[in-house]
């Protein structure tokens, strides 16, 4: 973990239809690092992941990324695409799976990257499927490829909205391995957003409670887990029902 | 019935004999609709996408002009173009170079192009509108440029965009007041399919405008099966 942090948000807020839905006082998000943002739906923790992609941008406040200062309209594309995310639902391109993964790499000219790909592609168990069409797909195939799509750009921040629900253990056991495995040997910074607290738990080295569009806590993994500071962590690493 | 068999054995023998009237007509229907085709694709297909595509202030007026347009008769808008390039009209007296003249090819091209292009921009729209917004997000998050995302999304709405041009290409190829009025049917020169078969069929020809016109039904039903071709290997 650097000094500088690669995001600096301050007293950032972002309202849809007059209702806010973001309001992070302070948050740094180091390189080389997997965060984890829990919290329960409507809290914010998509929202967040948009401003960190720069498809959407702060109402107030300041975003850097790099010591950019994130607007919209001035973020330069090389910087825009050190950054990816994978959706909870794959959106995926109505052509083969190989088109699919290739397809940021096509956007980017680049041929290079087509190496690395093979790499990818078995670790992630989808060679025998390079010529299968997306729309054949399971779910946990799909979002494999959504992985694998993202992972072949070797981004510099990968985000991860939600990335295993709904998916079966085998799919979910798989994809939290690569995603580890890209932040160690790569060095990859992973924003992960998850309902999953055991998720969270296993993959993330520090852990941030986001409420109301508030950061409640944030904290490394373990202290997250044994001894929060605000009661309302307590309770969501147990299970209740908090809002 | 008779006549309909008549008509249809002299049309084949024509065509196979290479009736240079017969074959002349046919050439010049699908010179004058393939380039009103294709100056409707460029311009259409991007306004298409962009209006389909974009927010910005207008855009709501510009979708009822499209419609408006779409849904407009072909003789109103040949009327228009006459008006436009006739020596008393509004362009006919300044006499530019680029300015078609009356009863001529590229008059009737502006004609079909006016019609067209409405058709292909509305269709298109309609096909980019359909495409998951979600893709369009995941596309941004994997750093295509606007350009990119709307080539994509494009790529996405093929089907749709071939419906497009289909519906362009029908609607001039088989349209008659627009082409009869700015191009007046002048044997060798601006007689298309469409004009021939009124003109044939004034002059009690009915095998010659039987001839004509399953050539006509022979190009849409040969786009037709081109078009569900694609359709299902896109599927």
């Amino acid at each position: 973990m650097t000094a500088t942090p690669l995001y600096t948000l301050r007293h950032v807020t972002k309202s849809y239809a007059g209702r806010t839905v973001l309001n992070v006082d302070a948050l740094d998000i180091h390189r080389g690092e997997i965060l984890a943002i829990v919290g329960p739906s409507g809290a914010g923790k998509s929202t967040l992941l948009r401003l960190l992609n720069f498809l959407e941008f702060p109402d107030s406040g300041t975003l850097s990324y790099r010591g950019h200062t994130v607007q919209p309209n001035n973020v330069p594309l090389s910087l825009r695409r050190e950054v990816t995310t994978v959706f909870q639902r794959p959106a995926l391109l109505s052509t083969n799976v190989w088109r699919n993964v290739t397809y940021g790499l096509r956007l980017r000219g680049e041929r290079d990257g087509k190496a690395n790909m093979q790499a990818v592609m078995e670790r992630l168990g989808l060679t025998a499927l390079g010529r299968a069409p997306a729309r054949t797909l399971s779910g946990g195939e799909a979002q494999r490829v959504a992985l694998a799509r993202a992972m072949v750009l070797d981004p510099t921040v990968l985000l991860l909205d939600e990335p295993t629900a709904n998916l079966d253990p085998y799919n979910v056991g798989l994809i939290e391995t690569v995603v580890a495995e890209l932040n160690h040997e790569r060095g990859c910074t992973v924003v992960l957003v998850t309902h999953n607290v055991f998720q969270a738990r296993r993959l993330a080295g520090r852990v941030a409670l986001l409420l109301g569009g508030h950061i409640v806590e944030i904290a490394d993994t373990h202290t997250f887990f044994e001894s929060p500071r605000d009661p309302r962590t307590a309770a969501f690493v147990n299970g209740e029902m908090v809002y | 019935m008779g006549i309909v068999w008549k008509g249809l054995v002299e049309s084949l023998r024509l065509l196979l004999a290479g009736d240079p009237y017969l074959w002349g007509i046919i050439l010049l229907s699908a010179r004058v609709s393939g380039v009103a085709l294709l100056i409707s694709a460029i311009v259409g297909i991007p306004l298409g996408a962009l209006i389909g595509l974009t927010h910005f202030p207008g855009r709501r007026v510009m979708q009822a002009l499209v419609y408006t347009g779409m849904g407009f008769p072909p003789v109103v808008i040949g009327l228009a173009v006459y008006l436009l390039l006739s020596r008393n009209g509004i362009l006919g007296p300044l006499n530019w170079s680029w300015v078609p003249q009356l009863f001529t090819v590229p008059a009737m091209i502006l004609a079909q192009v006016i019609i067209a292009t409405p058709l292909i921009i509305g269709y298109t729209m309609a096909a980019v509108s359909e495409v998951d917004v979600n893709l369009r997000l995941q596309l941004r998050a994997l750093g295509a440029t606007p350009r990119q995302i709307t080539w994509t999304v494009l790529q996405e709405a093929r089907q749709g965009v071939i419906v497009a041009l289909v519906g362009g290409l029908g609607s001039i190829i088989s349209e008659i007041g627009a082409v009869m009025m700015v191009g007046g049917n002048i044997e060798g020169s601006t007689r298309v399919l469409t004009t021939a078969i009124l003109l044939e069929t004034r002059r009690g020809n009915f095998d010659f405008a039987i001839g004509l016109g399953m050539v006509l039904l022979a190009i849409s039903f040969s786009v037709n099966f081109i078009v569900a071709q694609f359709q299902r290997k896109g599927q």
